[in-house]
């Protein structure tokens, strides 16, 4: 235990470099594109409009918190598209690939490894930064109001920051002996978004009524950072302090987890990739 | 105390095949032993068992062949790979240089990537600062620095790299094989920078294959062979040795494919190369030196002996041996016959052997062919072989033309020049 939290503070010494993978990532992003940066407005704009269609016309709103209104219904979905997407399945899918892709530095120099998950997973998180005001945005427009329980966003974000980034230490570190994983995790993040109350919510009738469903979407540590979103921006409550709490120590245990099996398998790393 | 300090260090390699790989993930799976099953049972030892030291303010040199386990001793010398037993401790801060930009974004500029680099290599963003110009001169890249690093040539990119980790300013500076890359003009100027670093009595870990340069700056070397120190100590002496062992492989090499050759089923391709009606058959034919010893691989000034056993099945009158030399191109750089030399036949019959002795060589680098023929003066052919036989020329200097006559070089005083080798 001591010596996993040396190894932290070693992190901390790593910042300088960390900020500057992450800006070099971002940078290196939309180099060559001609919107540039305001892609990272854009894209979630036009995964915003695909939902809105998709789910608010075509499919209809069925709760009835939504009032039979697409444009409330495409707010919702917004609340948990934008963190899903842009930063949770973004993050897990390039960490599936950063350790192989990022070969060079592993083999050629001497390079702390873990701060590669970590770009990666905050790079991503930025993204959904620069989202995150689009979001803002369009809660008057789509016929909602801003609440104070807004300044709780940054709780939830902490939440799903700790647990992205467990996640994506196991990743990196397991794809790197079973390739396999990426092409697993392609399916499992599929099936773990429509398990996630992200286009319907919670407290949805067929979830309430099925009580196994129920306990299932209750197990998933998602469902709670998730609905901690759409209750901060869409219903405008108070977030669910106890699932949240819970939900915060499991990410801490799944971040001990990933970073341990990740330090184990660490010095096999230059050889395997 | 030594800077480098490397005691009974192994590292040894797993290797396995792609059936291992898939037991180990579905056995990683169902059993749950997933750092169990990580371990392999066929080793592949790297590194056996290796024990040296550098002092501060010297030069070690490393050489052997490929595959040899210098690059290995390098990265676990940098921290990059770890030893599988042994120790490696090494005092001051490590600049290594093993691939050039290795951390280089393509997508952005060279500036961007100098920063980045040097953040890598652990530099302070002031310190870069300091020494940017320094850097971008040195790499000769003023005018592209702005340039993604995508659009640079491999020269650009290698100039780059190494004038960042260069300008680090190390204690210990480890260099593998960079500067085969560089062209005729960047490689002296990292050398001197190497130099420099001599003269400031940092200590340098330098694996090459480029055994002038080692031995001109490496103050002792280590030669590695599968894994192993063969030997170490003065430079000169360890590079003989070297030299000496790479000879005498190529020689069982050139052995073993020659023998490959005349068990294998090419007889069918041998005949196309061989004609004649065989009233004189050459059975045998030996390539030996002066002292009737069977070899291959020979110096440009070492002599030659082809010895050719034949067996004449009739009494015959009319009769010329003869053997002629061709490089790969086909070339021929050397023919005569007994006609030729002025012998004029009287008889032959039964077995016996034709000798000719060729005093010295003296042909460039290369691999060449032998024709032995026997034939009539009116060129009827008894038995003509044709390319059947080769044989290797191995020198250090590497000449042009096909024939390198014994000669020697004489300067005037006012002429200043060295002999290196």
């Amino acid at each position: 235990m001591r010596r996993l939290l040396n190894k932290f503070k070693g992190l901390y010494k790593y910042r300088v470099l960390i900020r500057t993978l992450v800006a070099r990532e971002l940078k290196a992003r939309y180099r060559g594109t001609v919107l540039g940066f305001v892609w990272s407005f854009v894209n979630p704009l036009l995964l915003l409009t695909v939902y809105t269609v998709v789910f608010g016309f075509i499919l209809r709103p069925r709760d009835p918190s939504f009032n039979e209104s697409p444009w409330v219904y495409a707010l919702f979905l917004f609340c948990g598209i934008l963190p899903w997407q842009v930063w949770f399945a973004a993050s897990s899918q390039e960490s599936a690939n950063i350790l192989i892709a990022q070969g060079n530095l592993i083999k050629k120099m001497l390079f702390p490894t873990e701060i590669l998950p970590i770009v990666s997973v905050t790079s991503n998180f930025i993204h959904f930064l620069f989202g995150l005001p689009i979001l803002l945005l369009f809660v008057p427009l789509m016929g909602k109001t801003y609440t104070p329980y807004l300044l709780f966003l940054p709780i939830v974000i902490i939440v799903q920051y700790t647990f992205t980034l467990g996640f994506c230490f196991l990743i990196s570190a397991l794809t790197v002996h079973f390739r396999d994983i990426r092409d697993i995790l392609t399916n499992l993040l599929t099936f773990w978004f429509f398990s996630t109350p992200i286009i319907y919510p919670m407290t949805f009738g067929p979830v309430q009524k099925h009580s196994l469903l129920k306990t299932f979407l209750n197990l998933n540590p998602m469902t709670h950072i998730m609905w901690g979103y759409q209750n901060c921006v869409f219903y405008g409550e108070l977030i669910r302090w106890k699932r949240l709490g819970v939900t915060f120590l499991v990410s801490l245990i799944l971040f001990f987890v990933g970073y341990y099996i990740f330090d184990r398998l660490r010095d096999s790393f230059p050889e395997e990739v | 105390m030594p800077t480098i300090e490397v005691e009974n260090l192994s590292r040894i390699y797993r290797k396995y095949s792609e059936q291992h790989r898939f037991k180990t993930f579905k056995s990683a799976i169902l059993k749950g032993d997933l750092f169990k099953s990580l371990k392999s049972d066929e080793k592949v030892y790297a590194l056996d068992n290796i024990s040296f030291k550098v002092e501060k303010g010297t030069t070690f040199g490393v050489i052997g062949e490929n595959g040899s386990g210098k690059s290995t001793l390098l990265k676990v010398v940098a921290g990059i790979s770890k030893p599988t037993t042994g120790r490696v401790n090494v005092n001051g801060k490590v600049s290594a240089l093993i691939e050039l930009g290795a951390g280089f974004h393509p997508e952005i500029t060279g500036r961007e990537n100098v920063y980045i680099n040097g953040v890598m290599l652990g530099l302070r963003k002031e310190e870069i600062d300091k020494k940017f110009n320094d850097i971008v001169k040195f790499a000769e890249l003023e005018d592209f620095i702005d340039a993604p690093v995508k659009t640079y040539s491999s020269g650009m990119y290698m100039r780059l790299g190494f004038s960042i980790a260069i300008n680090v300013n190390p204690e210990v500076l480890l260099v593998d094989e960079v500067l085969a890359v560089g062209d005729a003009s960047f490689v002296p100027k990292c050398l001197d920078r190497i130099d420099e670093f001599r003269r400031r009595k940092k200590t340098i870990l330098f694996v090459s294959h480029d055994l002038i340069t080692v031995e001109k700056i490496c103050d002792r070397v280590a030669w590695l062979k599968n894994g192993k120190i063969k030997a170490l100590g003065d430079p000169k002496r360890v590079i003989d040795e070297y030299i000496q062992d790479v000879k005498s492989k190529k020689e069982t090499d050139f052995e073993k494919e020659q023998q490959e050759e005349a068990q294998g089923d090419l007889e069918e391709d041998r005949k196309g190369n061989r004609w004649g009606n065989r009233e004189i058959e050459i059975k045998k034919v030996n390539i030996m030196d002066l002292y009737g010893k069977k070899k291959h691989v020979f110096s440009p000034s070492d002599g030659m002996v082809v010895e050719m056993n034949f067996n004449a099945k009739n009494h015959l009158k009319d009769f010329v041996f003869g053997i002629g030399i061709f490089n790969t191109q086909g070339v021929c750089c050397y023919g005569t016959n007994t006609v030729l030399e002025g012998y004029k036949s009287e008889s032959v019959k039964g077995s016996g052997s034709v000798t000719c002795r060729i005093d010295s060589l003296n042909l460039i680098n290369g691999t060449y062919y032998l024709d032995v023929a026997a034939h009539r003066r009116d060129g009827f052919p008894y038995d003509y072989h044709r390319n059947l036989y080769s044989f290797m020329i191995s020198s250090d200097y590497i000449d042009s033309g096909i024939y390198r006559p014994q000669h020697s070089w004489k300067f005037s005083p006012s002429i200043k020049i060295r002999k290196e080798k």
